[in-house]
């Protein structure tokens, strides 16, 4: 479904992804995991068109997304949720999902995407006409990708939805992003939580210095020697 | 004594209400593009003159003429924006608000020269069958085309607030406002997003030019104290609230108003300043802004 292949991405002169290629298939929920700074988010940003690859094809469904803006891109079916967020912290927690449905073909059936969204984060609605600025940091990150959802993506692209939250609210945002995968939607997870990521997907990539050195199973990754001492603290491996 | 206060009250209103007018497009476009549009005043410039020479060429009545301005503003908008402003969006925030200054500079040069060559640097100012029409309530005396041109500004200010609240492309504007990239991402094209902000930021320029041609006067060179007027209405009232800029522009109205009833006119023009400093120092979210939440 997601075909990403040779990609080469620069911030300025800086090289931040070398050559990197992998696929996500439709259904699938896939990590892309490894340290800070190893170019996760960068791939993100290039998947979602907000960062331009100097080489190398995105493709959604064979269609190369290379000369699509970032908006654009939206409309065909790719939702990222930034790290943090991002709330629209001005306007109300409604709003913020109702910008999600932004683009045309999701707008016409808005309202019913409003309530799948409120099942999956019931919390949501209780807190629908507050300011998105006065939620906690798990509810934060619920609207976001709430609001992601409300544009009726295809593929989900989650950049670091554990970030700065409690572990006992890790926990639950895994089970939430299961769910949601349950539900039909693909998901691209960004995570330095590599454990609790490898755990949860089916397959991942490893990612370091912008390479992809790594690939497999979650378990199979997990039994993984270097993975094991690199990531996971295991000196006993 | 108390009824000259109260007159000089009254007067710092009416003008004060223009003040927020013109604050609020310089607002909007800062808000939404971060450009710092210093040829703010020229663009008010501009709308005073389409509507000073469409009354002293065909005598259209310049409240009729009001949509004429905003039309030529909006026109107008669109050519500098596709060809000076435009083309900064791409760079670095930094960068951006260094450029844009410079281009407004170089444009409000050009435009305030271009207005010397061709309508000469007389003040001119329209005077119709009514402009002289004032009436009087406990000894204060409101004139007439100064009172209709504040119920117009607040007129726009609410419609502007209805706009940017209830429909989708108000909030798309205010969502680019917090976080482009995060807007993008909901779907929306920033680049229109940038264009629109700029051109109703132009079209409030030119109402509220149109409407100080009225009831006030108008002349090449008054873009500078305009554009100025406006930053420092724009950064009294907080960024972001559009209620709070206008009010803004109604206690700069006052505050020189008042500064030239009690010391002397000299420190008109200086208060304002002063005032700007003042809230940097002490509040610089704006006495109506709130603080990142």
């Amino acid at each position: 479904m997601l075909k990403i292949e040779n990609i080469n991405a620069f911030y300025g002169d800086l090289q931040a992804l070398w050559g990197i290629s992998f696929e996500v298939n439709e259904g699938e929920l896939v990590a892309l995991v490894g340290p800070n700074g190893a170019g996760k988010t960068t791939t993100l940003r290039v998947i979602s068109g907000l960062l331009k690859p100097r080489a190398g094809n995105v493709r959604l469904d064979n269609r190369d997304l290379g000369k699509e803006d970032a908006h654009k891109i939206v409309e065909l079916g790719i939702s990222q949720v930034l790290e943090g967020g991002k709330v629209f912290t001005a306007m109300s927690v409604l709003e913020n999902l109702e910008l999600g449905a932004f683009v045309g073909r999701a707008r016409k059936v808005r309202d019913e995407t409003i309530k799948w969204v409120y099942h999956i984060f019931p919390r949501l609605e209780e807190r629908k006409t507050q300011r998105a600025g006065t939620l906690s940091g798990g509810e934060r990150q619920m609207l976001a990708i709430g609001r992601a959802l409300m544009a009726k993506p295809k593929v989900l692209l989650l950049d670091e939805p554990s970030f700065g939250l409690a572990p006992i609210l890790v926990e639950q945002m895994f089970e939430m992003i299961t769910e949601i995968n349950k539900q039909g939607v693909t998901v691209l997870l960004v995570e330095q939580n590599v454990r609790a990521a490898l755990e949860l997907t089916n397959r991942a990539y490893v990612i370091e210095n912008g390479r992809i050195v790594g690939q497999g199973t979650g378990d199979d990754l997990l039994s993984f020697e270097s993975i094991r001492s690199a990531y996971l603290g295991d000196c006993n491996a | 004594m108390l009824e000259a206060l109260a007159q000089n009250l009254v007067y710092g209103i009416l003008i004060g209400a223009l003040y927020g007018l013109a604050a609020v497009g310089l607002s909007l476009v800062f808000g939404v593009t971060k450009f710092l549009n210093v040829s703010h005043g020229e663009l008010l410039m501009l709308g005073g003159y389409a509507s000073f020479w469409l009354f002293a060429l065909w005598k259209v009545d310049p409240f009729i003429s009001l949509p004429a301005a905003i039309i030529f503003l909006l026109v107008a908008g669109v050519v500098f924006y596709k060809l000076l402003f435009g083309r900064m969006v791409k760079l670095a925030e930094g960068d951006k608000i260094q450029n844009t200054l410079l281009v407004g500079f170089g444009l409000s040069l050009i435009l305030q020269n271009l207005a010397l060559q061709f309508w000469t640097a007389d003040t001119r100012s329209i005077t119709t069958a009514y402009s002289g029409a004032v009436f009087s309530f406990a000894g204060v005396r409101f004139p007439l085309v100064r009172v209709a041109s504040l119920v117009i500004a607040f007129v726009l200010i609410v419609a502007l607030q209805l706009f940017l609240r209830r429909t989708y492309t108000g909030k798309a504007l205010r969502a680019t406002v917090e976080n482009w990239e995060a807007a993008t991402l909901m779907g929306i094209d920033i680049q229109r997003v940038y264009l629109l902000s700029f051109v109703m930021g132009a079209a409030l320029a030119g109402v509220a030019g149109a409407l100080v041609a009225v009831g006030y006067s108008i002349e090449p060179a008054m873009g500078m104290s305009w554009t100025l007027k406006s930053l420092v209405v724009m950064v009294l009232g907080g960024l972001g609230s559009i209620t709070g800029t206008f009010v803004g522009g109604i206690i700069l109205g006052v505050t020189e108003s008042a500064t030239g009833f009690f010391l002397s006119l000299t420190y008109r023009e200086v208060v304002g300043l002063v005032l700007f400093l003042l809230v940097l120092v002490f509040r610089p979210q704006g006495l109506f802004g709130v603080k990142e939440g």
